[in-house]
């Protein structure tokens, strides 16, 4: 399995680069640094029948960094939730697939996103009707480091832990980087770990890349009763493109069609076996 | 009868708790004044306080909404639309989820807390969303007919409630419709359209100047998106006059929508009578209505220049 999901990886890595190079815009660089954690969730962790995306006792994903919607629908579209051809419309007049998630236009896609900071609300407001339904599924909310600057963040962190919701655990996708430089240099976020645990959650910190690590961690969350869960991610922007790593400039912009053409060669002599396209 | 549209709305919202198990409230530390808490006493169960947060609050009930729930998101209007504007219209109307804002001390009657408190501008902000409806209602008779219609109609919306006790103007056997204007009076001269407790200043006015010769049509235009405009135009060719009535600013408002509809349909003078693009302040309720010109004295002034 966790060859599998290597090369998972490696392909939605491959999509991601694809589909950005076709739009000619988009956000690479957190989409490559949340790979690993919305791999692990789709492929391994995470309860959902693409053959009914409205299941209702599905677990429910809430991207609130919605600007890498190209790793979600790379995700989406390998587990069969709509065809893989279809990623290559991309931010086009007329796709299913707009720049940022749309819960209205695309299959398995359970909240409308893009607008930094309301994510956690929404997904604190899913496990609430969990509770209410007697229904046991999880709630998952992928967060960037930047978005934890938006105050309706701790809003929702006091709310989680209030209500004491212990189905809903977060990422904090933590690459260091935002539009206009690193975290220190725009705002300061850190000590994230600490300003969750103050908030009243059940925290850990991993390398957000380690597939293992993520499995891991969840299981401690899942482990975790009566407080909501945060596994603060260590990860690099661009990850997986030599040329992307921890560039500031890739946050959002598309590789033109010479660099996509690196990069796939790069992401492809780096898959494990199986993983080659 | 004669009670604040706010009571009339948080006894629905527990007859609701009673009858649809989905129906689900939250408010951010004002249940007692929103009179959410009429339902939060009942159904604690289903009652969140979300604390002092209205982004929190409205993106809670997006998520709630998102399985099935019927969430009523109520505060003060100022905050409900204002502080969560961005949050309603990204997770709530963008999303296209069937969350309720509910929006109480709307307006000057309001009263003391000032102009802070005093929403204006909520009508104007929540009608400018895609896939919104909104609601202002009457009367008490009314605020309950729209809160049960509204947990039975898919899709966001808002609900303006007003702090201040105002006449009954419907019987009790009065049947709200979504998106139908009401027409409580004919006459021939002028047309008086109006929303919220303004409905009640626009009878009496009409009252006032059938003494004086002008037959005045009220036409209660309870929800103001959508807007009835095949009534307005009716009303409009009818009359060939038109005042419209409201307690927040005649910038993006209910005179705002009318205008809108009809220069494109069948344009006619049309006088509008609000908040003229200013805050309010303090003083009593009625008071306060009065000092802003939100009262029949000042509906007959105006109509009775436009029939001149």
């Amino acid at each position: 399995m966790h060859n599998d999901l290597l090369a998972v990886t490696s392909q939605m890595r491959a999509h991601i680069v694809e589909m950005l190079a076709v739009a000619g815009s988009g956000h690479p660089g957190g989409s490559l640094s949340a790979t690993e954690i919305i791999a692990s969730l789709y492929f391994k962790h995470m309860r959902i029948d693409p053959q009914d995306p409205d299941w209702p006792e599905r677990d429910r994903f809430v991207l609130g960094k919605g600007h890498a919607a190209p790793a979600l629908y790379a995700a989406l579209a390998m587990r069969g939730f709509f065809p893989e051809e279809e990623l290559l419309t991309l931010r086009k007049l007329g796709s299913r697939l707009q720049g940022h998630p749309c819960r209205t236009d695309t299959p398995g896609v359970d909240m409308s996103t893009g607008s930094l900071g309301q994510g956690l609300s929404v997904a604190n407001g899913m496990a609430l009707a969990g509770r209410l339904d007697g229904l046991d599924y999880w709630v998952w909310c992928v967060m960037g480091d930047g978005e934890i600057q938006e105050g309706q963040v701790w809003e929702a962190a006091m709310s989680a832990a209030h209500y004491g919701l212990d189905r809903v655990i977060a990422f904090v996708d933590h690459n260091g980087l935002q539009i206009d430089g690193t975290n220190d240099q725009v705002m300061g976020v850190e000590p994230i770990d600490a300003k969750f645990a103050a908030f009243g959650w059940h925290t850990q910190r991993i390398d957000g890349h380690d597939l293992d690590a993520i499995d891991a961690a969840i299981a401690a969350a899942k482990a975790e009763r009566g407080r909501p869960s945060v596994i603060v991610c260590d990860t690099v922007k661009g990850r997986g493109v030599s040329f992307m790593e921890n560039v500031v400039d890739w946050h959002g912009v598309a590789p033109d069609a010479a660099q996509a053409k690196d990069a796939l060669a790069e992401i492809s002599a780096a898959a494990p076996e199986g993983g080659r396209r | 009868m004669n009670s604040a549209t706010r009571e009339a709305y948080g006894a629905a919202l527990a007859e609701l708790g009673r009858t649809n198990p989905d129906v689900v409230a939250l408010d951010a530390d004002l249940a007692g004044s929103t009179k959410s808490a009429t339902f939060g006493n009942a159904f604690p169960e289903r009652f969140f306080d979300m604390g002092i947060a209205e982004a929190d609050m409205i993106g809670t009930a997006a998520g709630l909404a998102t399985c099935g729930k019927v969430p009523f998101a109520s505060s003060f209007s100022v905050f409900a639309t204002g502080r969560a504007f961005e949050q309603i219209r990204n997770s709530v109307c963008n999303a296209n989820l069937n969350v309720k804002v509910v929006g109480s001390h709307a307006g000057p009657s309001c009263g003391a807390d000032g102009s802070s408190h005093q929403a204006v501008e909520d009508i104007a902000i929540m009608r400018s969303l895609p896939r919104m409806t909104v609601v202002v209602p009457a009367d008490d008779v009314e605020a309950y007919a729209a809160t049960i219609a509204l947990a039975e109609h898919q899709g966001p919306a808002y609900l303006r409630v007003a702090r201040l006790a105002s006449p009954t103007v419907h019987d009790e056997g009065y049947r709200f419709e979504l998106g139908r204007a009401d027409l409580l009076r004919d006459g021939g001269d002028v047309t008086i359209v109006a929303c919220g407790m303004m409905v009640g200043r626009a009878l009496e006015a009409a009252e006032a100047l059938s003494a004086e010769g002008i037959e005045a049509q009220v036409l209660n235009m309870a929800t103001v998106k959508p807007l009835d405009a095949d009534t307005l135009e009716e009303c409009a060719r009818k009359t060939g006059r038109v005042v419209t009535v409201e307690e927040g600013s005649v910038v993006g408002g209910l005179g705002t929508a009318c205008c809108e509809a009809l220069s494109e349909r069948f344009p006619v003078p049309v006088r509008r009578i609000g908040m003229p693009d200013c805050f309010g302040t303090s003083g009593e309720g009625n008071e306060l209505l009065d000092y802003f010109g939100l009262n029949a004295s000042h509906i007959c002034e105006v109509a009775r220049e436009l029939c001149k």
